[in-house]
């Protein structure tokens, strides 16, 4: 397959207003002769319906959860990037472009990146004119705070609930549009195939999560704005329904699928306390402004604090090693999240890990309190040391925090061009379901900002263009043999996977896969530990579909078999990231490979030979699949080996 | 721990629940509530029993999602705090503890502790928004807002919509949660141009929906998650009010 990014010619700041000029337009008075189905209703999903339907579309969104409101979005606590400059520090777009450029290990195309950074500008103020609450100055300007990794205070914020206020605005975008009948909500609807016929994304086929009946969608251009995979992990910081069966099934239907194995381990979360553990909580990457991580100097430390004889104030200064601020003085603790989790991840191998486990490092902020009194701590965290000490037990302002990394965010996704459309002309990836911008890692608050930016202001100009194009009347009806087909594919699978009356319940071999692909495709990754994993994985599979228990039937509410359709894909898509970790000789951001690195012990990149994206392509059940590159060309910026010494 | 459980079990709208009893020994005090379900249904499914069917996504207390009415109370015995954020520690070793689902005309039961919320949705669909297409805003900074506005603008707007203000009330009315958006977008200037016809409709709406009236008991806000206070009723209560006696639309 010939995989053209479609970036435009012209200098890089130039790029994006040539491509808003060339594409069509489609007249206002032929814009309700479109249909456009959105399936997911994050903040790419929501916006990006509300905007199609005020620009006159019909649009018709799905979600699985019971309300729009509460798609996976909702849970980001830290914030969002945008290059306002309003704190007169030195940012710009250029810079802003050039820090996830560089933050992502030169893995992300220049052109998509930059029209990110530009477009991060609007979205801010889009925000705000929906009234969401950011936090303010008291002479009522916006504030800002630096984030994760930035030397500059470019992140908006709303306490330590950015994601809920800026999903609640879209979803209020969203409810407006709801209200005007331009947008047709489908809330508890499952989506479990596309349909595609002469070679275009027609439509999906769904299925009613109330009543578990299966009904197909037919529209002009499907967005796919279904989040991320890493439920792949089973625990994660992500929702418990957050799958990847959408984006899954439109792969196999012929979509490429880019960089899997790129997967981010955030470096702040609660610890696992027990086997009966169900998801891992993020503490926002904001703490890391004010918290000093440090594990004990000596492993006889270490286990006396593990065994519960000795705790962490009771260490001296001097027995304490501040291990990113030591590693990494100009940084220190705001080195980005895949350096600070590797880091940890060593601490712990060595045996110097803290709380019962052993399996976690200490985020203190007595340093914090004694400079800046409680008060102010309070003011900026005071949620987040809640939310932990609900969790935990302890109080944060007393005793250290301890936090673990665990997996947070997908970098991979549908492979997309520069207009956001997949392999499959008509169908579209946005927000974390698609591949594009972060590269091979992700920087703090850089997701909500490309979430918005897909929905509010890329999708209303590029999905025009392939619409002014193919005409109203290349649509299909529900009733052709294309929806029919699929549609009997959807009832075999729910058939064979209720017919199965295995032994195992479905979380107990999503749980399996979770550990094969923490172990071996996790922070560190081996050569030979991922062909282990290939194997295990093989063989989970057989079990699954020999194994798996599922009650009940599927002419009702029935979450057992929701959930079994969806570790199905789980356990291919997994099998897909093993097999990219290893196609992928080198290590950049989020994918490490203990082979490659430098002596030091920071990521080794090959340029010469990795500088490309990965896109996989689907070859039928159990085929190996076929490797595509989109070679990153890369005019604007240099490459170098990222240093945060 | 030893809990035991008595848990609402209904098959669907159409048919009658009746509570059930279950035993768990293994019960780590370190557990969240959902995750002895989890342990629950796991054992459930194994003996070939029909697991039991909750809401529940995010697991930190931010979606809403889950919705379990605890010993009497929505989201258990904790204060400002969702069912998933709820741990074992808060109960005691050999505790009964009954389980059921939202209890209001408005929330129809779809299965056992799953109910139906989608009033809420069409509560904000009547006018839980500010009109402004994408593209139209102007810069962000522009609009200056007091932080102590903007601060209890946020206030209002961190309910999660988890309906547990109706499960709380007597009258099940929606109060709470209908007030917090009308409040927030009251007191932001960006609300301004709408808030005497966002009030009208949404109080419209929610009496259409089916739910109570109020009677400021203030249960709703005891038991709320994000603690959201009466004021924003009191707010909403001037906004109904001088919208009436002024609009033309009524």
């Amino acid at each position: 397959m010939k995989l053209e990014s479609k970036i435009p010619e012209g200098p890089l700041a130039e790029k994006w207003a040539r491509q808003k000029f060339s594409l069509k337009l489609v007249n206002p008075a032929n814009k309700r002769k479109y249909d456009i189905i959105v399936v997911g209703t994050g903040l790419a999903g929501a916006s990006a319906a509300a905007s199609l339907a005020e620009l006159g579309y019909n649009v018709k969104a799905f979600c699985f959860q019971d309300s729009p409101r509460r798609a996976h979005s909702i849970a980001a606590q830290g914030g969002i990037n945008a290059a306002k400059n309003y704190q007169n520090d030195g940012d710009s777009v250029f810079r802003l472009f050039y820090d996830t450029i560089k933050g992502g290990d030169y893995r992300a195309r220049e052109g998509n990146v930059y029209r990110l950074a530009e477009v991060s500008v609007n979205i801010i103020d889009q925000c705000v004119a929906q009234g969401v609450p950011f936090a303010r100055e008291y002479g009522g300007l916006l504030a800002n705070r630096s984030f994760g990794g930035s030397q500059v205070s470019r992140t908006f914020y709303a306490r330590g609930q950015t994601g809920q206020q800026l999903l609640l605005g879209a979803y209020s975008a969203l409810s407006r549009q709801v209200s005007t009948g331009k947008v047709k909500l489908y809330p508890r609807t499952e989506m479990l195939d596309l349909v595609v016929e002469g070679g275009k994304a027609r439509g999906i086929i769904t299925r009613n999560l109330v009543t578990g009946k299966i009904e197909s969608h037919s529209g002009h251009a499907v967005l796919l704005c279904t989040g991320g995979y890493g439920n792949v992990f089973y625990l994660s910081t992500n929702a418990m329904g957050s799958n990847a069966t959408a984006a899954w099934r439109a792969h196999k239907k012929g979509a490429v699928f880019g960089n899997p194995c790129f997967t981010q381990i955030h470096p702040t979360c609660i610890p696992v306390s027990g086997h009966y553990q169900s998801k891992l909580t993020l503490m926002s990457e904001s703490l890391r402004n004010d918290g000093r991580v440090w594990a004990p100097k000596s492993k006889e430390d270490a286990q006396k604090i593990q065994k519960g004889q000795l705790r962490a104030n009771d260490l001296s200064e001097d027995a304490r090693d501040y291990f990113l601020e030591r590693r990494y003085p100009s940084f220190g603790n705001l080195v980005p999240r895949d350096v600070a989790s590797r880091n940890a991840k060593y601490v712990c191998d060595e045996g110097r890990g803290v709380s019962k486990t052993g399996l976690a490092v200490y985020l203190d902020f007595a340093d914090a309190i004694k400079r800046d009194g409680k008060k102010t701590i309070e003011a900026k965290y005071g949620n987040l040391f809640e939310m932990y000490e609900k969790i935990t037990g302890e109080n944060p302002y007393e005793t250290p925090m301890m936090i673990y990394p665990a997996v947070h965010y997908t970098m991979g996704g549908l492979w997309v061009d520069y207009n956001l459309m997949t392999s499959i002309p008509g169908l579209y990836a946005l927000g974390e379901a698609n591949f594009s911008d972060h590269g091979a890692n992700r920087l703090g608050a850089s997701a909500l900002m490309q979430g918005l930016a897909d929905g509010y202001f890329v999708i209303p100009y590029t999905v025009g263009d392939y619409l002014a194009n193919i005409g109203p009347a290349d649509k299909i009806p529900v009733d052709a043999p294309a929806f029919k087909e699929a549609e009997k594919k959807v009832h075999e699978q729910i058939d064979r996977l209720l017919a199965i009356k295995g032994e195992r319940p479905v979380d107990d071999l999503h749980k399996e896969l979770g550990h094969i692909m923490w172990e071996y495709c996790g922070m560190a990754r081996t050569a030979e530990g991922l062909q282990i994993a290939r194997e295990k994985i093989k063989a989970l599979k057989k079990e699954f579909w020999s194994n798996v228990k599922v009650l009940g039937d599927s002419q009702e509410m029935n979450q057992a078999l929701e959930q079994a359709s969806r570790v199905a894909d789980f356990i291919e898509l997994g099998a897909l990231m093993v097999e990219d970790a290893l196609n992928r000789n080198e290590s950049c951001g989020g994918h490490f490979r203990e082979e490659y690195q430098t002596p030091d012990g920071e990521a080794l990149r090959d340029d010469a030979n990795y500088a490309y994206v990965a896109a996989w392509e689907y070859q039928g059940d159990d085929q190996p699949e076929l490797l595509n590159k989109e070679m990153l060309e890369f005019e604007n910026v240099k490459l170098t080996q990222r240093s945060y010494k | 721990m030893k809990i035991n459980l008595k848990v609402w079990r209904q098959k669907n709208s159409n048919t009658e629940g009746k509570l059930v009893e279950y035993h768990l020994d293994n019960v780590s005090e370190d557990m969240s509530f959902l995750e002895m379900f989890d342990v629950l249904n796991d054992s459930l499914t194994r003996k070939g029993e029909d697991p039991v069917t909750f809401d529940h996504d995010c697991r930190e207390g931010i979606c809403g999602t889950c919705s379990m009415y605890i010993n009497g109370r929505p989201h258990g015995p904790q204060t400002g705090a969702t069912t998933c954020q709820l741990h074992m520690r808060s109960f005691n070793d050999g505790d009964t503890i009954v389980v059921e689902p939202w209890r209001a005309r408005a929330f129809p039961v779809i299965k056992d502790l799953m109910v139906d919320r989608s009033a809420f949705d069409r509560i904000i669909q009547s006018g839980g928004y500010v009109s402004v297409n994408t593209g139209s805003a102007r810069d962000a900074n522009e609009i200056l807002i007091p932080r102590t506005i903007a601060d209890e603008a946020m206030d209002a707007a961190a309910c999660i919509g988890c309906g547990a203000c109706v499960a709380a009330c007597k009258n099940a009315s929606a109060m709470l949660f209908v007030s917090a958006k009308v409040s927030q977008l009251a007191i932001l200037p960006q609300g301004q141009a709408e808030h005497k016809e966002r009030a009208e409709r949404m109080v419209a709406q929610m009496d259409a929906e089916g739910f109570g009236a109020c009677s400021f008991t203030g249960a709703c806000s005891v038991e709320c998650p994000k603690s959201i206070s009466l004021d924003h009723i009191a707010r909403m209560n001037r906004e109904y009010l001088g919208a009436k006696l002024t609009s033309d639309n009524a």
